[in-house]
Parts: structure tokens; sequence; C-alpha cells
């Protein structure tokens, strides 16, 4: 296949851009102490929370932003943001599917969303989403009945004021780097995770939420605890393209599992790339650590990237736990100028401890993307092992694919191994696709999907078919 | 000279050899026959001293020496030595190297001078001939890149060179061609004398057709369910191992 | 005063003592000074600098030295033995009488650097600081403002040096720690060829900080096999920026080999110009005590099918510190490149470090490009199978972590070299083990 036609199939546009609409108790752009008090007295948080955001922002303000990534992007004008504005009325949402844009029900259809899911991901008012609503209730009930808390963290703070009070910050703490502190003093919302003592969550946590996560600002906040011998799958995000007013995005996720303890993180992260030239993407700088606290526990991040304009983001482990174990699976696509710089760290502190890293890049357009790991072993780390592999492919000879990969190793019985690849779709490849009778497009997809396929199979199973389909959209152009 | 008495091991839990008893003295010849699983390769692993087999109880003494109580290297210093199944590749470490540096601990062991290079050359080159290879092979690392034959030879070299009291052979003869096996054959007849013994583990009848074993012992389940001469080894070819197992539970 | 400072005011003193030098030198000087006050001595919070603390270096007071001399017959047991043109210096002096360059074949020269410059020779006016300026490093720059020794080696077109080339660098034991920055520059034209050895060795008491720079140019075809070993005194700080330029078709094969220093620092950057051009990188570092060995390399792609290889190992004992960078870069349109890299470690105690980062930097799609980088300990079955077979557990050891080298050291052509590292790091070895003798033993064997 000529280059040409390669650069036709690969090149697509986001399905759904930007949409404006009326917008009411929204808060001036600034930051200052009193946007901080605002969003603190608006979501009625007790004087605690308000001392800590302060506290955030105090330290946040003495930090610069991080220039260490394979990042170009410019300066952001921190005044120039507003940091609170109310979840769109229910009389200003297109009240039925009919009123939705049909494209982006196309995508819906392409994708194989759940039809229940789809009223709401379009931001059809939630009266509207008749379905959704007694799904919600059903598993609610399901969820209560196993002692699982799943709630937003805003009513957690409520709720539960002395679970949030002992786990939040204790993996990231406010002034873990410059994001976390922003996000530590105006986060707006997000979820909250807690599964008791021995307790197995008796569904995956979120696939039927979707839509909660939705409106939930641009500073999002998710702790998961799960205490000894439980266990929960937990799915961020949505293959659906995301709309979203806001470009900056700062998240930070915070688990923690004690002995025997097991946390799934899967994410789906799709968010507005920005147009050909890349103006009007999302920035996402985001936080996300796992602590393994106790003996054997075990953090799992498997993610799949294909949106945003800018991404830095590396889900980390903290092994501390004797025998506790970390992986990290991913999968990232850039396209068009998107630019990502996204990896793990996987810190060893306790003896026996484990990880696997597996990346997988797909660089196409005039992306450009590197992956950025570490490993570190401690001292007391005795026999831990680390093994990463770490893939880049490149479509087209206008992107950039990179790798930095750190080992930091300060142990004699630490075993660490790091294979990378970088190489591009093989002629060869195709060509034997295609003599066996498999079109041009379908050959791509087949060999994309099969480059990632370690990486799906970590997923769960209604993921990892969305996820498929996701990538054959994405790679979806005009062929000939 | 190599006594085993009521040995019991156990592999991460479980008991893989339950009272196993096995005397071989001076100038003789055992064949250790079995169906797979039954731990044949179990007791020569734990008479070498690899990691991972736990003796519950029982002995082993080689010359009167408790060889639990003995270092791995101490074990073959004494002339107990063992030709692996799979041989490890050891990237780097020349055939050479290995050679003299095995040598050289075994004559020091018995309080002997380090072995001058020209007599080393000597004896190394006359032992690779005689195992039909090329001298070149000296200077490769030890088994990297070999084929499963060339790894066998080279185990074989090595007792020649080593001269071991007692060479115990784990499944030599598997993987090997038959010009191979008569390769392997007459190398390990050559390692045949008066005080010395040999201890064949074996699955297939074929090797002791060019090795012709004193003693066949036949390994079911942990324990000898039965010892013969040459002739069972034959009997095992056409009967199979079925009815040693059927008359061993009976 | 500021650690800067003082350096400074010890190049203040030196200019003064200085006679007439052409003025594009004494710019060049001043160049250099200003770029290393403006930047200062690199702080850790610096990527490049991450794992390399300088201090001990920017807080001596290190005085220059002022002649070159040495016992004749402690220098003869340091020298390398090998028949060879040989430039020797002593902390950086140039020293005529330990010398010996022979009858160089036409169409070669050597020099040492302060004779090129007194002569204001072609050599030096072009290419001095073309390839590292000041801007490199505050240790380039620092370099460049105290330049005045080294070495000058210029190959004519198609001229073959059949007899490598020796700069020796020979560390001095004294009342003052002295500072040296010799600076080389090799020019090779088209299609010609030659061994360089760079040996940094000295007395065992020494504590001299050496600050090298060397720029390498390699016209089209033009083959340079450029050993760098580097035992120098256990005290001693060593830094060094090689940069090649390599046109079409050239090959250049870097043997970096780090046994001694306290402090060690190696900045290797090639730049692949011309197409067909090869860079082979192959390293070796040996750390014991509280030895720091930080090896930074660059290989930058920048034509279409430009090649490059590196294979860097590491073996680090007690608590010593190693620090590998390895950077492939690969330009937009350089396409069908292929480049591999691959790092391997061993940590031979607890309190050892390695901090490892195989970099990729990619941004043509037709590339062939791989790294790996392992860390681990002996492989415990090859240790099991060598005990079998009568060897003690200690020399088993030995055994492999020779072999560890060994993958390096097997390509090295020149035997003096290679059994010098090979007899160092079996230095570990058990004393009643002959590994001399198996060495040997092995060479007895190829000369059949």
């Amino acid at each position: 296949m000529a280059s040409q036609e390669m650069e036709e199939l690969v090149r697509r546009e986001y399905k759904e851009g930007f949409v404006t609409d009326i917008e009411s108790d929204t808060l001036p752009p600034g930051l200052d102490e009193d946007t901080i008090a605002f969003i603190s007295k608006k979501k009625g948080e007790p004087q605690w929370m308000l001392d800590w955001r302060l506290q955030a922002y105090q330290q946040w303000l003495k930090m610069t932003t991080p220039s260490w990534a394979h990042l170009d992007y410019p300066p952001i004008d921190y005044q120039a943001i507003s940091y609170y504005s109310a979840p769109k009325r229910e009389e200003d949402k297109p009240q039925s599917l009919d009123e939705v844009d049909p494209k982006l029900l196309e995508t819906y259809e392409k994708l194989g969303i759940p039809l229940h899911e789809r009223a709401a991901l379009a931001g059809v008012a939630v009266d509207a989403v008749f379905d959704s609503v007694s799904v919600t209730t059903t598993f609610k009930e399901k969820l209560q009945e196993a002692g699982v808390i799943f709630c937003s963290i805003s009513e957690a703070i409520q709720d539960y004021p002395e679970l949030v009070q002992q786990y939040l910050g204790s993996v990231v703490p406010q002034g873990d780097n410059y994001f976390a502190a922003l996000n530590s003093a105006v986060f707006t919302d997000g979820s909250f995770v807690f599964v008791p003592e021995g307790v197995t969550c008796p569904m995956e946590l979120s696939t039927y939420f979707r839509i909660n996560a939705a409106n939930t600002g641009q500073f999002e906040r998710t702790l998961i605890i799960c205490e000894s011998q439980a266990e929960v799958s937990y799915l961020e995000g949505c293959t659906a393209p995301q709309r979203d007013e806001n470009q900056l995005h700062a998240a930070v996720v915070e688990l923690v599992a004690l002995d025997d303890a097991k946390i799934k993180y899967s994410t789906v992260q799709n968010w507005y790339p920005g147009d050909e030239d890349g103006n009007g993407g999302i920035y996402n700088f985001v936080t996300k650590r796992g602590d393994c606290r106790g003996e054997r526990s075990h953090i799992s991040w498997t993610q799949v990237e294909t949106g945003s304009a800018i991404t830095w983001k590396y889900p980390s482990c903290m092994l501390r736990g004797k025998d506790s174990v970390g992986e990290f699976y991913s999968v990232a696509v850039t396209n068009g100028r998107q630019q990502a710089d996204t990896g793990t760290k996987m810190i060893h502190i306790g003896e026996g401890t484990r990880s696997t890293i597996v990346s997988k890049g797909i660089a196409a357009g005039r992306s450009d993307q590197s992956y950025r790991g570490l490993v570190k072993v401690g001292p007391r780390a005795k026999g831990a092992r680390n093994f990463t592999q770490c893939d880049s492919l490149l479509i087209g000879d206008t992107c950039g694919a990179h790798t930095f990969p750190y080992q930091e190793i300060g142990n004699s019985t630490a075993k660490v191994e790091h294979e990378a690849t970088t190489s591009k779709i093989g002629e060869d490849q195709l060509f034997y696709c295609q003599s066996r009778g498999i079109g041009e497009e379908d050959a791509v997809n087949m060999i994309v999907n099969g480059f990632c396929k370690d990486v799906f199979q970590e997923l769960p199973m209604e993921f990892a078919v969305e996820a498929e389909a996701l990538l054959n959209v994405t790679l979806e152009g005009a062929v000939g | 000279m190599l006594e085993v008495k009521d040995l019991h091991v156990t592999v991460e839990g479980s008991e893989i050899l339950k009272g196993l008893n096995l005397t071989i003295g001076p100038g003789e010849v055992h064949a250790l026959m079995g169906p797979n699983g039954a731990g044949k390769s179990t007791l020569s692993a734990v008479i070498a001293g690899k990691d991972g087999y736990e003796v519950t109880s029982g002995s082993i003494t080689f010359e009167g020496r408790d060889v639990l109580e003995m270092e791995i290297e101490e074990r073959a210093q004494a002339g107990l030595l063992l030709g692996f199944q799979y041989p490890v590749e050891i990237p780097g470490v020349k055939n050479i190297y290995l050679l003299k540096a095995a040598l050289n601990a075994q004559r020091a062991a018995r309080g002997e001078e380090e072995i001058a290079a020209p007599d080393f050359m000597k004896l190394v080159k006359e032992k690779v001939s005689f195992m039909k290879m090329d001298t070149s092979f000296l200077q490769r690392a030890v088994n990297e890149g070999f084929s499963g034959g060339e790894k066998k030879r080279n185990e074989i070299l090595q007792m020649l060179v080593l001269q071991p009291k007692l060479a115990m052979l784990d499944e030599i003869d598997s993987g090997l061609d038959i010009d191979a096996m008569r390769v392997v054959a007459d190398g390990v007849n050559s390692l045949r004398g008066d005080d010395k013994g040999i201890l064949l583990v074996t699955h297939y009848q074929r090797l002791l057709d060019y090795i012709v074993p004193d003693r066949v012992h036949v390994l079911v389940e942990g324990r000898i369910a039965k010892s013969g001469d040459a002739d069972l080894a034959r009997e095992l070819e056409s009967r199979g191992y079925d009815w040693v197992v059927e008359d061993s539970a009976a | 005063m500021s650690d800067e400072q003082r350096f400074l005011d010890r190049l203040a003193e030196r200019n003064a003592q200085r006679g007439n030098e052409p003025t594009w030198v004494a710019a060049r000087r001043q160049a250099g000074a200003a770029r290393f006050e403006a930047l200062g001595f690199p702080h850790r919070r610096v990527e490049d600098w991450k794992y390399t603390n300088v201090r001990d270096i920017a807080r001596t007071d290190f005085t220059l030295a002022g002649d070159a001399e040495f016992s004749p017959a402690t220098a003869a047991a340091l020298t390398l033995p090998v028949d060879a043109h040989r430039l020797t210096f002593v902390d950086g002096v140039f020293a005529p009488a330990l010398s010996a360059l022979g009858d160089l074949p036409e169409g070669v020269q050597v020099l040492p650097l302060s004779q090129a410059l007194a002569d204001n020779h072609e050599a030096v006016g072009g290419p001095l600081g073309r390839l590292t300026g000041v801007d490199f490093s505050a240790f380039a720059a620092l370099n460049t403002a105290f330049m005045e020794e080294g070495a000058v080696v210029r190959l004519a077109p198609r001229t073959v040096v059949d007899k490598p080339i020796v700069l020796q660098f020979l560390s001095r034991s004294g009342e003052h720690q002295v500072m040296s920055h010799p600076r080389i520059l090799v020019e090779a034209a088209s299609s010609s060829q030659a061994t360089l050895i760079e040996h940094h060795v000295g007395e065992a008491e020494a504590a001299n900080f050496t600050n090298l720079v060397e720029e390498v140019i390699l016209d089209r075809g033009a083959i340079l096999t450029h050993y760098k070993l580097q035992e120098a005194p256990i005290k001693d700080s060593h830094i060094a920026s090689i940069h090649v330029e390599q046109a079409r078709d050239s090959r250049y094969l870097s043997f970096n080999l780090n046994l001694g220093g306290g402090l060690v620092r190696n900045d290797l950057v090639t730049e692949l110009n011309g197409e067909g051009a090869e860079a082979v990188f192959n390293g070796l570092f040996y750390g014991q005590g509280r030895q720091h060995v930080d090896n930074h390399t660059w290989a930058n792609h920048n034509a279409p099918r430009t090649f490059s290889h590196e294979n860097y190992k590491g073996i680090l004992d007690d608590r010593a510190h190693g620090v590998f960078n390895g950077k492939v870069v690969v330009k937009r349109d350089s396409q069908q490149i292929e480049a591999d890299q691959s790092n391997a470690n061993l940590l031979l105690s607890d309190r050892a470090e390695i901090d490892t980062k195989p970099e990729l930097e990619i941004y043509a799609d037709d590339v062939k490009c791989a790294h790996g980088a392992t860390t681990g300990q002996l492989d415990e079955e090859a240790v099991f199978a060598l005990r079998t077979r009568g060897i003690d557990e200690q020399t088993a050891r030995g055994l492999l972590t020779l072999a560890f080298a060994g993958e390096v050291m097997d390509l090295v052509d020149l035997d003096a070299v290679s059994e010098r590292v090979e007899l160092a790091v079996a230095g570990k070895l058990p004393e009643r083990f002959n590994l001399a003798g198996l060495v040997e033993t092995a060479s007895a064997l190829n000369e059949e």
C-alpha cells in the first residue's frame, strides 16, 4: 500500500466537536483563597476539608510546572480558568435522543455502547434516561448488601469523614507534584470506593455508572480503598468521545490495597484531541498512584488512551507490602497533533515484590508520543522482580515515538529486565494479509489489534470489545 | 562405594522418593529404569546436591562419607559426578576454562599440584578426539548454542577428563541419533573399570544394548520395585512397565 | 568565594604566565571561561546529571602541574605492552622523555597540542571546538578555558596506520591535587584507518582531576578503532566528553573500558551524518569500593541508512554506583535506520546501585530500533552446574563474572588490552585459582 494511502487511512476527524451551552452559577476565571473557599462552601464541606485544600494551595504557589516531559505546549494561564461551574440544568439539556447529533449516535453504534447508556452519554436529561436510572438503582442496592461503599467523593466527605480523612492524600500527598497540588486545592468531585475486609465487590464498578462521572469537572478526585482480602475492579472513562468545555484536566486517583487485597483499575480515555492543527484539545495532566500497603496485595492498571491533545500520565505502584504485585498495561494511540508523555512507576520497597509493565504505543499523523517509566528497587526489596516490554509502532513518517525507561536498582538480588522495540507496520505483513483476501483497512486493524493484544486481554471483557472497536474507529479513514 | 538407605525425598511438599535403597559397588554398572514421574531424576539430583529437594529421612554415603553433609563441589571433588539430562548453557565461560578449573579443583582437593599446561592440553585433546569432537569446541562457551547431541557429548567429555569414581548419567541417551549414541556409549564404556561405578538413569532399553549393565532396577512410585540383571531390561522393553507396577501393587 | 570563582582564579593565574598566543585561541579561552561562569557546575536537578554529584570536584582546590617529572621505571611498569606510536602526558603536561613516537608512516601526524597551538597549525584553527562547543557542558567550557595541551592526530587520505597510536595519561601522586584539561583532536581523511588507544593510569595514591575533551572527525570511508582504557587511580576524578562526526561510509568502533577512578563520567556522542556510516559502542565498567561510574552516550542518526550498535556491561560490587544513559536519536526523514542498544548489569553486592536509562527518540517510521536493559545476578543454575564439576562456589562466581564481561572483551583485538581488563575483572577471584594460567591455556589453543 502506498504510504499516501496509509496516511489517508489513519487520518480521521473527531466525531463530535465542542458544544457551547448556556452555563449558570459559574465562577469567573481566577484562582485565589477566596475561590477555594467558594468551592468548599458550595459543596457544604467541613472546615478540615477547607483547611486541607488551602494547605495544598499554599504548596502549589511555591511550585513550578514540570519541564522534563517530552511535551510542547504554551504556558497555561491558571488565572484564566474558571474553577467552578455548576452542573447543567435539566431544562438546558436535550430532552431526548432525537435532539442529539445523529453522527454521535452513529459512533456509539459502531462502538457497541449499550442502548440504555447512549442517552446519558449524549447528555440527555436524566429524567429522559429511564433505563439507566433503574439499572443504577438496582445495582446500588446490591452493593449496599455486600457492604461496599460507592459514592461521589463529595458525599463521602459528608457521610464517611473519618475514612476520607484517614486516606485522602495518603498515597498522593498534597504537594506531590504541581498538578496534584492544584487538584488538591480545587478538586470538584470524583468517586469514592470502600470495600471492607474479605468482600469481593459483586460487580465491576462503574460499568453502569459512567454517567456519574460526567460533569465532575476538570479536577476529578478518586479514592479507592480495599481492606484485607477485599477485591474490586473499577472502570473509568468511556470509549465514546467525551465532550467537555474545560481544556485543562488534572485528576488525582489514589488506590490503597491492604493485605491480600486486589484492585484492578481500567481506563479508557477518548477526550477531544483538538482539530487538525492541534487547536482546542484537552490537556490531561493526571496523577494516578496505587499503594500496595499490605502483604501480597495486588494493584493492576490497564489503560487505553486515544484522546486528549496533551497527555501527562504515569499510573504508579508503591510496592510496600511483602510479596505485593504491581501491573501496568497500556495502549496509547496518538494521531493528528496529539502529544503524549505517559508511562508508569514501579517502586519496589518490600521484599519479594513483583511488577510487570507492558506498554504499546501507536503514533500516527504528526503526533509525538513518549513512554517514560521508572523501575526503582530499594535496598530492602530483596528478590524484587520486574519485567518491562515496551513497543512502539509508527504509522507515517511525520510522527515521533520515544522511549525513556529509567531503572534505579539498589539491591543485588533484584532482577529487572527491559525490552523495547520500535517499528512500523510492515509492507510484507500487509501484503500477506491482503494476499489472503483481507482488505487494507481490515489488515491494518488486524495488525494494530494484534500489536495491542497483550494489553486488551487485561481489560474486562466488555471493555475489551469496546476498546478494539475504538481502535478501529480511530484508524478509520478513506481507503482508496 | 555408594549406599542409599531408606531415602525419602520431598519436592515442594509432595513426597517423590519413598524409601529408596540402592548399593553400588566398585566396578559395577547399574541402570535405574522406570516409567515417567517415578522419581528417577530426583535420585541423581539429590546425590549431586541440587536445591529444592528435601531429604526427610534416610541416608546417602559415598566411600563411607555422608554425602548429604558435603557441599556440592566437595561431592564432585570426591569423585561423584552427575551428567545432566538438560545441561545448562553458560554463556561466556569457555569449555577449556571449565575443564581446567574443574580438574585443578579436584587435584587440589586430593592435595596434588595443578596440572602442567602441556600435560593438560595433551589430555584434553586426546579425550576430544575420542569423543569425535573438534578442538574448536573447547573455545566455545559451555553448551551455548550446542545441539542436544553436542551437549550430551560435552557431558561425557567432562567425565573423561575428570575421571569420576562414580558417574551418574541422567537420561544421557535422550535426543541422540544412533551415531551420537554410539560415541556416547563408547565414552561411557571407557569409564568402566574395577574401581569405578556407573549409574545410568534411563527410560529406554536402547542405551543398554550399548552399555550392558550389571544390575537393572525398576523404580516405581518412589521405591525400587524390582531388580535384576541385564535380562530384566529386555523384558521391560517387550512387556512395558505396567506389569512391574501391578506386581509391586500386589 | 564560589567554587566556580576558585577555578576562574586559577585560570587568571595561569593566563598571567602565558606568552603570546594566537588571538583566536585567547578568544576561545575567554568564551569558555564566560560560559563556565554562566553555567556553573552541574547539579543533580539537571536531568543529565541526575545520578552524578560533582560536588567533590567543585569543592577541591586543584592546581595546575608545572612539570612532567615521573619515574621512568614506574612509567614503564604502567605502560601497555604494545608496539605503538606513543605520546605520554604527566598530569596533563607533555613528557617528551616518556614518549616514543617512532617512525610515523607518511601522511600521519601525531603531535602535542601545545606544539600545534604554538605553530598555529592548520589542523587546529578550524576544527578545534567545532564539535564540542562551550555550550555542551560546564566541563567542556572549563576545558576550553584551560586548553593548552593534548594531542592532535591527523591522517591523510588512504593512510593506514598499522601500529596503534597510544595517548598515555599518567596521574601522579604529590603534595597538591592537580587538574588537567587535555584536548584531543583526531582528523581522519577519506579512507584512512587507524587504532587509537587512550590509556589513563597512574600512581595508586594520586587524587587528581582530569577533564578531557576529545573531538574526532571521520571523513568518507575512514575507520577508527578507539580504545579508552581508563584505569586511573582510585581517588582520581575523571570527566570526559568525546564527540565524533561521521561522514558517509565511515566506521567508528569504540571500546569504553572503565576500571579505575573514584568519580568517572563519560559523555560519548556520535553524529552519523552520511549514509552508510556506522558506529559501534562497546563498554565495560567495573566498580568496587565507592567508585562512581557514569556513562552517557548519544547516537544521533542525522542521515538515512546509518547504523549504530551499542553494548554496555556493568559490574558493580561493594558500594559502587553505576549509571548508564544511552540515547538513540533518529531525525525526521532519516529512514532505514538500524539501531540497537543493550545494557546489562551485574550487581555483586547489596549496597551497590545501578541507574540505567536506555532511550529512543524516533522521528522516522522506517526504522528498526530495539533496546534492552537488564539488571540481575549470576545465574544460580550455572553456579550449580560448575559446582557439580568440583569448582568451589567463589571460583564459580568469578568465572561467571568474567564470562559476563567476556561478551564485550571477546571483541577486543588487542591482547594487551583484553588481558589487562580480564585480569582486573578476575582480581576478585581467589588467589589459588590460576586465572592467568587459564587465559594462557586458551591463547595457546588459539595459536595452534
